[in-house]
C-alpha cells in the first residue's frame, strides 16, 4: 500500500462505521470517517443496555473512542455528509460537507452557553421525550465532548447570550459550512437505520393514544442519562406504569409497512421487559408476538425472561391499540392464536416494537446504487471499491453488525492493495 | 529518557480556580512533588496555554509534564506532546465539578492528587517496544476448510498474506458442499441458489498465496503468535511450520439424532434428519428409506433437540429456513406431495422473511405451531406425529410418509480442543462451557475474540449460523488475524489495548516461582518450566496487568504502570493525624483510596462530574488498567501510610462478565477473599477494602456507593496505624 492511495472513506459513525474505520486503521489504512450527527456512536449510544448481557453500550464505545484517540490514522468529521462522489475504485474523489456547529474546538463542555440560552428544541437524542436548549451537549458521554448550537431552534433575538456567557471564545455564530475533498481508494457505507414511523400503523395508536411509546423511547426512559433520569414513567402523568404491553412487529412483517422482519425487536422487547421488572417488582409485562425470534444462544435469554413470574408471552398479532375512555390507560385487542381466544386487555402503557428502516430509504447515497424497494442496498450490485455494512443491507443486531463491519474493513483494504 | 525535566501545568479554567487555592496547590507541586517548573494558566487548553507548554518543551527542555486540568479522556489532541512523558490528572472532574468549595476537605483532595501524580511521573518511563530476536512470521493458519475457513483464507490471501488452509477431510467445503441447494442470500430472497461454497473452493484453489492441505490435522502448537511453531499431520506425515496468527473455523457437527428416540429416530427408517434429507435431495431422489417410495406427505419437525434444556439449550439459527427449503424440494420432486412444517416459532429473520412469505403462498406447504410430543410407526407403513398446543387444536395427530427432524448444530470445540496448544494453561480455549461449547466470547462489541491471543474463531464453531453468515464471518476473522500480525510486528498490543507499546517486564532474579502469574493470566500468556519459572510470551499478552496484580514479589512491571508506581502514589498521600487537628473537638478526617477500572468506573466518575454530582472528598481515585492488576501489596502500602480504606470499583464478573480482560475483576474479587485473613492478623476490619461492581453508565449510583463506603469506614473508625 503506498501512502497516497491507502485512504478509506467510512460513511457513518455509528457502531458499524466505527468498527469498520478502526479495524481498517489498525490494519494500516488511513481512514476518513464522516458522521451526520454532532457525535459519534450512532444508534447504540441511545441504548440503555445491550441484549443479552444487559451491559451498557457506552462501555464498548469507550474502547472504540480510545482507539480513535490513540490512532493517528483516523480523521473524523461530525455534522458531515458526503455530497458528491466521482471516480472509481482506487481513485474516488469525495466531497464532504461539514455543517457549522457554531461551537469551535475551544469548547470545554462547561454548560455556560446552555445555561444562558433562552431557546429550546425538541431533543431528538431522547426521541422527543424532552427538550434541550438550542445550545446543547448531545448527551453526557458524547464524543467529541463538545456543545453544538441548533440554529433552527435559535431565535437569534437574545443578543448572543451564549457567546457572551462563554469564557473560552468557543462560540462562533458566524461559522460557515466547510467543504473537504478527499481522494480515497475505497468507500464503506455504514449509515445505519432509522426507526420506522409507527404512526403510519394507524391501528396501533402511536401519536394518537397518550401512553403508547416506541421501543427506542423505552430505551431512553430506562437510561440514567435519559429524560427521566432512568425512571420508567408513562408520558401522560409521569407515573411508573405497572402493567405494560409490548407489541411486536409494529410495522415489521407487514406487507403494508415493512415486509421484512427487523431482526432485533424480539430480543429488544425482552430486554426492555427486564428494565421494567428490575425497576418495579410489582410490575407485569405482556409481550404479544407472532414468532419469538431469539436465534442462536439468545434462546437462553428468552428463557430467563419467560420464567420470570411477572412476564406473559402471548402469541398473537395485535389488532388494535386504543385509549381507554375516561382514563390514560391503553386497551389492546389481540387474538391469542394458540388458545384461539380474543383478548381485550387494559395496560398502563404500551411499547411498540417499531422496526428498522435503512437510512438509504429516505436519503440515498450520492452514487447510483441499487436498492430494494424498501431502501436496502443490494450488495451484489455495488460498484467496485464500495462496500455496504450491516443494517444497510438487511436488519441485524449490534453483534452481527460488528462482525460484518470487521469483514468490510478487510474487503476495503484489499481493494486498496489491488489497485 | 536521558535527562528528565519536570514541569507541572495547572489549569484554573472550568471552575477549577474557583474551587482550589492555587497558591497552595503550586506549593505542593513545587515543594512536595518537587517538580522543577510549576505554572498556572487560566485556560490551559487554549492556544495560548498550549503555546506556553510548547515553549517550555522547546526552550527549557521540559519532557515530563504533569497536567492538572481536565480528564485525560478529553482535550487529548491538545495535550499531546510527542516524546514527552505526560501525566494528566482530572482536577476538573475529580475536584472542581464534584466537590463543594466550602468543604475544607476539598483543598487537601486537590493537593493529594498533585502529590500522587507527582510521585507517578517520577517513576513512569516512555515505552520501549519489545524486540524479538527472531523475525516474526506473517503467515496465517486457517483451520477448517468449510465456508468460514474458505472465506478467511481467500480474503487474507487477497490482502497479500501467505495462508495455510488446513482441512481434516479429503475435500474442502465442509457442510456447505453437502448441500443440494442453498437458501436465498440476495434480493428478492425468493429463489433457492446453488451452494456458493463450490465457487469459493475454485477461487481458493486458484489463489497462489494459499497452500491447501487436506487430510490434515493439527498435532501441536508451541511458542507465541508470530513465532508459533505449528506441527501438522498431513496425510499422516508431520510437518512443522511457523505461523503468525490463526483463524479457527473448524465448524460444527450434527447433534446425535439417536438421542431423539422420542421423536421416532431409530424406531422407523422413515424418520430422518435434516442432513439425511439434504443428502437424498442432492442425490436426486427423495424417497422413503423403508420402501423407496416417493412420499406423499412429509412432516418437518423443527427444533428437534434444540431449544431444549435436555438436549441443546440454544437455537441453531438455520433450521427453520433449511426446513422450508427442504419442503420446497419435496414439492418440486412431487407436486402432489404435502409438506407440513411443525414449529415452535418460525425464525427466518431479516429480509429472509420474504423467502418465508413466498413459501407460505405454496398451497402444498402447511405451517403450524406445534409442540411435537411423539413420532411413531403407525399401521399402513405411515408415521404418526402427535403434537400439542397447535394452531389447529390442543392435541392433534398427523400422518406422514416421511418425517424430517431438524437436528441442530454442535460446535466442534464442544469436546475437542482443536488447537493442541502447548500452553501452560492447556491445549484449547478456556471456559467454553459459558458458551455451550462454542468458541465464542462475551463481547458484543468485539467479535471473533478468543482468550488466546491472535487466534480468532469464525463460523459455526463460534455461533450457530448458516453458510452465508459463516463466509462473512471468515472475512472478519481474517482481518483480525492480519491486525494481530501487524500489531505484533509493530510491538503493539492487540485488543483491547491496541495502541499499547508497554509490556510486562519481570525482574526474574527475584521470582520465587510461585506460579500465580502463570495460573492467573486470563490469556494464558505465560508458560513455565518444571520448577515453575515463568516465561512471558509477549505476543500472547493483552497488557491487562493481571500478572502484575498476582505477583506477591512485586516484580512484574510496565513502563508506565507498576506495583511500585501505584505504591509510590499511595505513599505520597498526606494523611492527617490527631496532631494536625486545630480543634480537639474535631475528628481526624478519613483518607480513602478508590481504585477504579479505567475503561468503565473512571468514565463514570467523569460523567458524575459532568452532571455535577457531589462525591465524598475523602476518597482519592486512581485508575487501573484492569482490576486484575490490583496487587494486595498496595493494601499494606496504603494502610501503613495511614489510609483508612480502599474502595475498588470494577466491572461485573461471573457468567455475564463485562470485564474486557474476561477475568480481571473476578480475579480481583478472588484475591480479596485472601485479604481478609491478612487484615484479621493485623487487627484490621475486612470491610476496609471493598470491591463494588459498577458499569460505565451507572454514574448516578456513584455518590451513594461512595457515601455508603465512607459511612461504613466512619463506623469502623480510623486506621489504628495512622501516624505510626
Amino acid at each position: 500500500m503506498s501512502a497516497d492511495n491507502n485512504k478509506i472513506l467510512v460513511v457513518g459513525g455509528g457502531m458499524s462505521g466505527l468498527t469498520a474505520a478502526i479495524e481498517a486503521a489498525e490494519s494500516g489504512a488511513q481512514v476518513i470517517l464522516t458522521e451526520k450527527e454532532p457525535y459519534l456512536g450512532g444508534r447504540v449510544a441511545q441504548l440503555h443496555r445491550y441484549f443479552p448481557k444487559l451491559c451498557p453500550p457506552t462501555c464498548g464505545l469507550e474502547i472504540q473512542f480510545r482507539r480513535i484517540r490513540e490512532n493517528p490514522r483516523i480523521t473524523f468529521h461530525t455534522m458531515a455528509e458526503v455530497t458528491q462522489v466521482s471516480g472509481s475504485a482506487g481513485e474516488f474523489e469525495v466531497t464532504v460537507q461539514v455543517k457549522p456547529r457554531y461551537v469551535n474546538d475551544r469548547c470545554v463542555a462547561c454548560d455556560a452557553c446552555a445555561e444562558a440560552c433562552p431557546s429550546w428544541r425538541v431533543n431528538d437524542f431522547n426521541y422527543g421525550l424532552d427538550k434541550t436548549k438550542a445550545a446543547y451537549l448531545p448527551y453526557d458521554m458524547a464524543f467529541p465532548l463538545k456543545y453544538v448550537i441548533d440554529m433552527s431552534a435559535c431565535t437569534g433575538d437574545c443578543g448572543q447570550k451564549c457567546a457572551e456567557a462563554c469564557q473560552y471564545e468557543a462560540i462562533d455564530l458566524n461559522m460557515q459550512p466547510q467543504t473537504f475533498t478527499y481522494q480515497v481508494g475505497a468507500i464503506v457505507l455504514a449509515s445505519g437505520w432509522e426507526l420506522y414511523d409507527v404512526s403510519q400503523v394507524e391501528t396501533l395508536g402511536a401519536g394518537q393514544v397518550k401512553n403508547v411509546i416506541t421501543n427506542m423511547q423505552m430505551e431512553r426512559l430506562a437510561a440514567a442519562n435519559g429524560p427521566t433520569g432512568g425512571k420508567i414513567q408513562r408520558p401522560s402523568d409521569n407515573q411508573p406504569p405497572k402493567r405494560v404491553a409490548f407489541v411486536q412487529c409494529a410495522g415489521s412483517r407487514d406487507e403494508n409497512h415493512l415486509p421484512y422482519c427487523s431482526y432485533i425487536c424480539c430480543m429488544a422487547s425482552l430486554k426492555q421487559v427486564t428494565y421494567l421488572r428490575e425497576q418495579n417488582p410489582e410490575s407485569e409485562a405482556t409481550v404479544f408476538y407472532i414468532d419469538l425470534r431469539t436465534p442462536g444462544r439468545y434462546e437462553q435469554f428468552m428463557w430467563k425472561v419467560r420464567d420470570d413470574e411477572g412476564v406473559n408471552l402471548i402469541r398473537g398479532k395485535v389488532a388494535k391499540v386504543e385509549q381507554q375512555p375516561g382514563t390514560d390507560n391503553v386497551v389492546v385487542t389481540v387474538e391469542d392464536t394458540v388458545s384461539g381466544r380474543k383478548l381485550k386487555e387494559t395496560f398502563d402503557m404500551v411499547v411498540l416494537a417499531a422496526g428498522m428502516v435503512p437510512t438509504t430509504k429516505n436519503s440515498p447515497f450520492p452514487l447510483p446504487l441499487s436498492y430494494t424497494p424498501e431502501g436496502f442496498v443490494i450488495p451484489e450490485l455495488l460498484p467496485d471499491g464500495v462496500f455496504a455494512v450491516a443494517s444497510m443491507k438487511s436488519p441485524l443486531d449490534v453483534m452481527k453488525s460488528n462482525e460484518d463491519a470487521t469483514g468490510a474493513a478487510l474487503k476495503s483494504l484489499i481493494s486498496l492493495s489491488r489497485r | 529518557m536521558e535527562e528528565r525535566k519536570y514541569a507541572a501545568y495547572l489549569c484554573k479554567g472550568c471552575g477549577i480556580g474557583e474551587v482550589i487555592d492555587f497558591a497552595e496547590l503550586s506549593k505542593v507541586a513545587t515543594r512536595e512533588a518537587k517538580l522543577q517548573n510549576v505554572k498556572e494558566h487560566d485556560i490551559l487548553c487554549s492556544p495560548e496555554g498550549l503555546e506556553m507548554i510548547k515553549q517550555d518543551i522547546a526552550n527549557e527542555g521540559v519532557n515530563c509534564l504533569l497536567i492538572g486540568a481536565c480528564s485525560p479522556r478529553v482535550k487529548f489532541e491538545e495535550f499531546d506532546f510527542p516524546g514527552c512523558i505526560i501525566e494528566r490528572v482530572g482536577l476538573r472532574e475529580l475536584v472542581a465539578w464534584t466537590q463543594d468549595p466550602e468543604n475544607k476537605e476539598t483543598q487537601p483532595l486537590a493537593e493529594d492528587y498533585i502529590r500522587m501524580y507527582g510521585a507517578k511521573i517520577k517513576k513512569t518511563d516512555l515505552p520501549e517496544p519489545f524486540q524479538h530476536e527472531e523475525e516474526l512470521s506473517k503467515t496465517i493458519l486457517v483451520i477448517g476448510g468449510g465456508a468460514a475457513g474458505l472465506a478467511a483464507a481467500l480474503f487474507a490471501a487477497r490482502n497479500e498474506y501467505e495462508v495455510i488452509l488446513v482441512e481434516k477431510e479429503a475435500d474442502l467445503g465442509g457442510y456447505g458442499a453437502k448441500l443440494h441447494r442453498a437458501t436465498p442470500s440476495s434480493y428478492p430472497y425468493t429463489q433457492l441458489q446453488d451452494p456458493p461454497v463450490f465457487a469459493k473452493i475454485k477461487e481458493v484453489e486458484a489463489e497462489p498465496n494459499i497452500r491447501v492441505l487436506t487430510n490434515t490435522q493439527v498435532v501441536k502448537m508451541e511458542g507465541q503468535p508470530g513465532l508459533l511453531d505449528v506441527t501438522l499431520s498431513i496425510n499422516g506425515a508431520e510437518e512443522t511450520m511457523r505461523i503468525g496468527a490463526i483463524v479457527m473455523a473448524v465448524g460444527w457437527k450434527p447433534y446425535d439424532a439417536t438421542k431423539l428416540g422420542h421423536l421416532g429416530y431409530g424406531a422407523s427408517p422413515d424418520v430422518i434428519t435434516i442432513l439425511e434429507m439434504e443428502e437424498m435431495a442432492k442425490n436426486g431422489k427423495i424417497v422413503r428409506p423403508s420402501d423407496g417410495k416417493v412420499p406423499e406427505s412429509v412432516a418437518f419437525v423443527l427444533c428437534a433437540g434444540q431449544r431444549d434444556p435436555e438436549h441443546l439449550p440454544y437455537c441453531s439459527d438455520i433450521c427453520c429456513a433449511t426446513s422450508v427449503k427442504q419442503a420446497l424440494y419435496v414439492r418440486e420432486a412431487n407436486p402432489n406431495a404435502a409438506a407440513m412444517i411443525l414449529y415452535t416459532d418460525i425464525r427466518i429473520p431479516g429480509q429472509l422473511e420474504l423467502f418465508y412469505k413466498e413459501a407460505q403462498s405454496d398451497p402444498g406447504l402447511m405451517f403450524t405451531k406445534a409442540e411435537v410430543t411423539g413420532v411413531e410407526p403407525a399401521p399402513g407403513g405411515v408415521l404418526k406425529v402427535s403434537a400439542q398446543d397447535t394452531l389447529l387444536g390442543e392435541n392433534v395427530a398427523f400422518e406422514a410418509d416421511l418425517v424430517v427432524l431438524a437436528t441442530g448444530m454442535v460446535p466442534v470445540t464442544a469436546d475437542d480442543p482443536v488447537l493442541q496448544l502447548e500452553y501452560r494453561q492447556g491445549p484449547g480455549l478456556p471456559d467454553l462451557e459459558l458458551f455451550n461449547g462454542f468458541a465464542d466470547s462475551n463481547f458484543i462489541c468485539f467479535p471473533y475474540e478468543t482468550r488466546r491471543t491472535a487466534i480468532y474463531a469464525a463460523g459455526g464453531t463460534r455461533q450457530p449460523m448458516g453458510m452465508g453468515m459463516a463466509m462473512d464471518d471468515g472475512v472478519g476473522a481474517a482481518l483480525k488475524a492480519i491486525q494481530a500480525i501487524e500489531h505484533n510486528a509493530a510491538a503493539m498490543a492487540v485488543h483491547p489495548r491496541a495502541w499499547d507499546e508497554t509490556f510486562p517486564d519481570p525482574i526474574m532474579q527475584r521470582c520465587t516461582q510461585c506460579k500465580r502469574c502463570t495460573e492467573e493470566c486470563p490469556f494464558g500468556a505465560i508458560d513455565e518450566d518444571e520448577k515453575g519459572t515463568p516465561f512471558f510470551k509477549i505476543n500472547r499478552c493483552r497488557r491487562c496487568g493481571t500478572c502484575m496484580g498476582a505477583c506477591p514479589e512485586r516484580i512484574i512491571n510496565f513502563k508506565d504502570f507498576s506495583v511500585d508506581i501505584l505504591g509510590s502514589m499511595f505513599k505520597s498521600l498526606d494523611v492527617p493525624t490527631e496532631d494536625d487537628l486545630e480543634d480537639e473537638e474535631e475528628e481526624v478526617p478519613l483518607r480513602l483510596l478508590g481504585l477504579v477500572c479505567e475503561n468503565d468506573a473512571y468514565p463514570a466518575l467523569d460523567a458524575a462530574g459532568l452532571h455535577k454530582l457531589k462525591i465524598d472528598p475523602t476518597v482519592r481515585f486512581v485508575p487501573l488498567r484492569c482490576m486484575g492488576s490490583f496487587n494486595l501489596v498496595w493494601v499494606s502500602d496504603a494502610f501503613s501510610r495511614g489510609v483508612d480504606g480502599m474502595l475498588l470499583l470494577g466491572c461485573k464478573h461471573g457468567d455475564d462478565y463485562q470485564c474486557h480482560f474476561a477475568k480481571g475483576s473476578e480475579l480481583c474479587a478472588y484475591r480479596l477473599t485472601k485479604l481478609s485473613e491478612t487484615l484479621d492478623k493485623l487487627g484490621l476490619e475486612a470491610d476496609r477494602v471493598q470491591l463494588i461492581e459498577i458499569a460505565i453508565s451507572e454514574y448516578d449510583k456513584l455518590p451513594q456507593i461512595v457515601d455508603d463506603f465512607v459511612k461504613r469506614l466512619q463506623e469502623i473508625g480510623p486506621n489504628p496505624f495512622k501516624g505510626m
